[in-house]
C-alpha cells in the first residue's frame, strides 16, 4: 500500500470517483489548472477537462448555489470552499437551500453534493484561515458532516460522501494535511459514514475527538499511560450521522468522558455530545463530563497554540476526570 | 462629527467631485411590444396559432379565477397565506409557454400558473395550500411554496434570489451532460438587489450557461418601490455589466413576452449565453394576503394599470382577430370558476394532516437515528396524552 498524506488521499479519492462516475464534477475557486491552493485537485483538470473541473468566479454563494442546481439535474458536484472560514457567504445556500431541498419539496427533489473545505487552526492563518465551523452545520437537519483524521479515512470517507444521497460537508483538517501520513489502500474502497473508530482501547476514561484534535487526544492518551491512566480514544469521523452506539458503549464501560474540539466551547458540538451522554449514561458516570475546547474568542493569530487544545491541556482534563 | 466630515473640513464641504458617468437611459432599452393599443398585432410577430393563443388565454383566465378564489379562502381562514399574480399573468404564461418540455423552471413564488401549465393538478395545488394529506410537499412548506418534479418545476424558497444560481447550475449540468435543456428562472425586481442575482448572472455570463433570467418587474417589493431597489433606469441594462443579452419587454403583452422568451431560449441553445429579460408589469394587488398595499401606494398609481390588464388586452386581440367571440371572456371565467371550485372540494376531502411520520421524512434520504428516535418519542407522548397533537395552529 502506498503511503499518502491527507492531500494525496483526497486527490486519489476524487480521481477514482471521477473515473468511476462521469457525473462527478469538481468546482470552485482555483481548483482547475492551479490544482487548488492546497493541491487537493492537482491533475484533475488535465485528466478530466474544463467541463468537469471548473474554475468558478470567486463567489461562495454562487459556487454552492450552482452546485445545488447541478445536483438537482443529476450531477454529483464536489464544490470546494477554499477555507472553511469563507463558507459564511454561502450559509444561506447551504442552510436554507441545500439542507432543506429534499424536505421542502416533500422528497421530490434531492441535491447530493459534497462541500469540501479545509478547516481548523495551527497554520498561522489568523481567524479568517483557522476556524472550525462544524457546529453551525450540525444544528441544521438535512446536512451530513464528516471530518477525517487520517489519510486512510480521508480517502475512504470522501468516497462514501460522494456516493451518499444526501449533502455532505467534508471538513479537512488542514494543519495535518501534510503532517499526517499513513498507508492508504490502492484503488476503490469506501468507509461507511456513521462509524466511529476506537483507536485505543482503555478502561478508565473515554476521550472523544475528531480531525486534528484526534492526534492531540491520542498523544495525551499516550502520556496518560505513562502516568498509569488507561484511556480509550474514539475518533468520531462523522459527526452526522453520529455513531452513538460506539460513544455510549465506551462511556458506559469507562464511566468517564473527555470531549475535545477546536471550535469555541459555547454551543460547540461538545455541548451536544455532553448532553447526550448525560441523558443516556447518567448512571454509568463516575465524574462530570469534561470539555477541552477552543475558547469563546475569535480565533487568535499569535496565541493560536495556547488557544488550540493541545495534548497537555487534554492530559490535565483526563487527570482531573479520573481523580474526581 | 463623522470622520468623513472631518476629512472634508470643519464645514463639511466636500471637494468637488466629477458628475457620475452617464448611465444608459430607459430609451436604450425600449419596451418591446407586439399587441398594439388598437388590439391588433404585427402578423410577423404572432408565431402562435389561434388555438394556441386561445389556450394561453384560458390558462390566464384560470389563473385569475384561482387567485381570486384563493384570496377568498385565505380571508375565510381556510388557508393560511396566499400570494397571487393578478395583473402579471402575461409575464408568467408568456415565458413558461415559450419553453420546451425538457426545460426546467426555477420559480420565484408568484408563478403557480407555470406549475399548472407543467401539469401540476389544480387539486394538488390546493392541497399544497392547505398543507393536508394530499400535499405533494407532505405539509413541510407554507402555502405557495410548491414543487413539481414531474413538470421539472423546482422548489420555491422564501429567501430572495437563491434560485438564480441554482437555475444556472441545472442548465450548466445539462450542458456538461450534452443534453439540450435551458433553465428559465423567475425573480422580481427586488431580487436584483440580492447577492445571488449578481453571482448568478456573473457566473452564467462567464461560462455562457444556457439560462433565461426572467425578471418580473412589477414595481414593488412588498412596500418598497422599484426606485428604492436600484438607481438604474432599467433592469435590462444590468445585463451589460455581466456581458449578457438584455431586453425590456412589455410584461402585460403575452405575445411580446412569449416571443422574447423564445428568442432567448434559442440564443441559449446556440451557445450565445444567457439573456436577462425585464418584463415590465404591475402588481395590481398586495404582495400577499399578509399586506395591504393601500398603506404604501396611492390608488391613482394602480388605476392606469388596470386598463393595461393583460387578460383584457389578449381578449380584445382575440376577439378582433375572430378567434374568440365577444361573450367568451365571461363564459371562460365562469368555467374556470367552476373548475377551481371542484378542485377546492376535491382538495378539502383529504385528511387535514399528513400522517405523523411524514414530519420526519425527507430530512435525509433515509432517516438518521435522531429522526427515528424523535418520532418514537413523539408517538409515546401522543399515546400518553393526545393533547400533545395540539390544534390546527394559528
Amino acid at each position: 500500500m502506498p503511503t499518502y498524506n491527507i492531500i494525496q488521499a483526497v486527490n486519489d479519492a476524487l480521481k477514482l470517483e471521477m473515473r468511476r462516475d462521469a457525473n462527478v464534477v469538481v468546482l470552485g475557486e482555483d481548483v482547475g489548472k492551479f490544482g487548488g491552493v492546497f493541491r487537493a485537485t492537482q491533475g484533475l483538470y488535465e485528466e478530466f477537462g474544463s467541463d468537469r473541473v471548473i474554475d468558478t468566479p470567486l463567489a461562495e454563494s454562487g459556487i454552492i448555489g450552482t452546485a445545488l442546481g447541478m445536483a438537482l439535474y443529476g450531477l454529483r458536484p464536489v464544490p470546494e470552499i477554499q477555507f472553511a472560514d469563507f463558507i459564511f457567504p454561502a450559509m444561506d445556500q447551504i442552510v436554507s437551500e441545500v439542507a432543506k431541498y429534499r424536505y421542502r419539496s416533500g422528497g421530490q427533489f434531492s441535491c447530493p453534493l459534497v462541500i469540501r473545505s479545509p478547516y481548523g487552526g495551527g497554520i498561522r492563518g489568523g481567524h479568517y484561515h483557522s476556524q472550525s465551523p462544524e457546529a453551525y452545520f450540525l444544528h441544521t437537519p438535512g446536512l451530513k458532516v464528516v471530518v477525517p483524521a487520517t489519510p486512510e479515512d480521508a480517502k475512504g470517507l470522501l468516497v462514501s460522501a460522494i456516493r451518499d444521497p444526501d449533502p455532505v460537508l467534508f471538513f479537512e483538517p488542514k494543519r495535518i494535511y501534510r503532517a499526517a501520513k499513513g498507508e492508504v489502500p490502492e484503488g476503490e474502497y469506501a468507509i461507511p459514514l456513521g462509524q466511529a473508530r476506537v483507536t485505543r482501547a482503555g478502561h478508565q476514561v473515554t476521550v472523544l475527538a475528531w480531525g486534528a484534535m484526534w492526534h492531540e487526544a491520542d498523544q495525551a492518551a499516550r502520556e496518560a499511560e505513562q502516568e498509569g491512566i488507561d484511556c480509550e480514544v474514539v475518533d468520531l469521523r462523522s459527526l452526522a450521522p453520529l455513531d452513538l452506539d460506539t460513544i455510549l458503549g465506551s462511556v458506559r464501560k469507562t464511566g468517564r468522558a473527555v470531549i475535545v474540539h477546536e471550535a469555541p466551547r459555547t454551543c460547540g458540538f461538545g455541548a451536544e455530545l455532553s448532553a447526550t451522554i448525560q441523558e443516556r449514561c447518567f448512571l454509568s458516570l463516575e465524574a462530570p463530563i469534561a470539555r477541552v475546547t477552543g475558547f469563546d474568542t475569535p480565533f487568535p493569530y499569535t496565541l493560536e497554540h495556547e488557544y488550540l487544545p493541545r495534548a497537555p491541556r487534554i492530559l490535565r482534563a483526563i487527570r482531573e476526570t479520573v481523580r474526581f | 462629527m463623522s470622520p468623513l466630515a472631518r476629512r472634508r473640513g470643519a464645514n463639511g464641504s466636500a471637494a468637488p467631485t466629477a458628475p457620475p458617468a452617464a448611465v444608459p437611459e430607459a430609451e436604450a432599452y425600449p419596451l418591446a411590444r407586439v399587441l398594439r393599443d388598437d388590439a391588433t398585432a404585427d402578423p410577423a410577430e404572432v408565431t402562435l396559432s389561434d388555438a394556441e393563443l386561445v389556450a394561453l388565454y384560458r390558462w390566464m383566465v384560470l389563473n385569475r379565477q384561482l387567485d381570486e378564489r384563493m384570496v377568498g379562502l385565505q380571508r375565510q381562514g381556510r388557508i393560511g397565506f396566499y400570494i397571487g399574480s393578478i395583473g402579471e399573468e402575461a409575464a408568467v404564461f408568456g415565458t413558461a409557454s415559450a419553453m420546451a418540455e425538457q426545460d426546467w423552471i426555477f420559480p420565484c413564488y408568484r408563478e403557480h400558473g407555470a406549475a399548472l401549465l407543467r401539469g401540476l393538478p389544480l387539486a394538488t395545488f390546493v392541497c399544497d395550500l392547505l398543507g393536508n394529506a394530499g400535499d405533494a410537499m407532505l405539509g413541510h412548506q407554507m402555502p405557495c411554496h410548491e414543487a413539481w418534479r414531474p413538470g421539472r418545476f423546482a422548489s420555491i424558497s422564501s429567501p430572495i434570489g437563491t434560485q438564480i444560481p441554482q437555475a444556472v447550475g441545472a442548465a450548466w449540468a445539462a450542458r456538461i451532460r450534452r443534453e439540450e435543456m435551458v433553465s428559465l428562472v423567475y425573480f422580481g425586481e427586488g431580487a436584483t438587489s440580492s447577492n445571488d442575482f449578481h453571482t448568478g448572472l456573473n457566473i452564467a455570463g462567464v461560462h455562457k450557461v444556457p439560462v433565461v433570467f426572467a425578471c418580473r418587474n412589477n414595481g414593488w417589493a412588498i412596500s418598497v418601490p422599484r426606485e428604492r431597489q436600484t438607481a438604474a433606469a432599467t433592469i435590462a441594462q444590468k445585463a451589460v455589466a455581466y456581458g449578457l443579452h438584455g431586453e425590456r419587454v412589455d410584461g402585460n403583452d403575452v405575445l411580446a413576452v412569449h416571443a422574447a422568451t423564445r428568442r432567448a431560449r434559442e440564443r441559449a441553445l446556440r451557445g450565445e449565453g444567457p439573456s436577462l429579460l425585464e418584463l415590465v408589469t404591475y402588481r395590481l394587488e398586495g404582495h400577499s394576503t399578509s399586506d395591504d398595499p393601500r398603506a404604501y401606494r396611492p390608488p391613482e398609481e394602480v388605476e392606469p394599470w388596470r386598463k393595461k390588464d393583460p387578460l383584457l388586452r389578449l381578449e380584445a386581440f382575440l376577439v378582433k382577430r375572430g378567434a374568440l367571440d365577444a361573450a367568451a371572456g365571461a363564459r371562460l371565467a365562469a368555467e374556470a370558476r367552476e373548475q377551481v371550485q371542484r378542485a377546492v372540494q376535491e382538495a378539502e376531502a383529504h385528511p387535514a394532516k399528513p400522517p405523523l411520520e411524514t414530519m420526519f421524512e425527507g430530512v435525509y434520504a433515509e432517516p438518521l437515528r435522531p429522526q427515528r428516535e424523535q418520532l418514537e418519542e413523539l408517538r409515546r407522548a401522543l399515546a400518553d396524552d393526545p393533547r400533545v397533537a395540539g390544534g390546527r395552529g394559528t
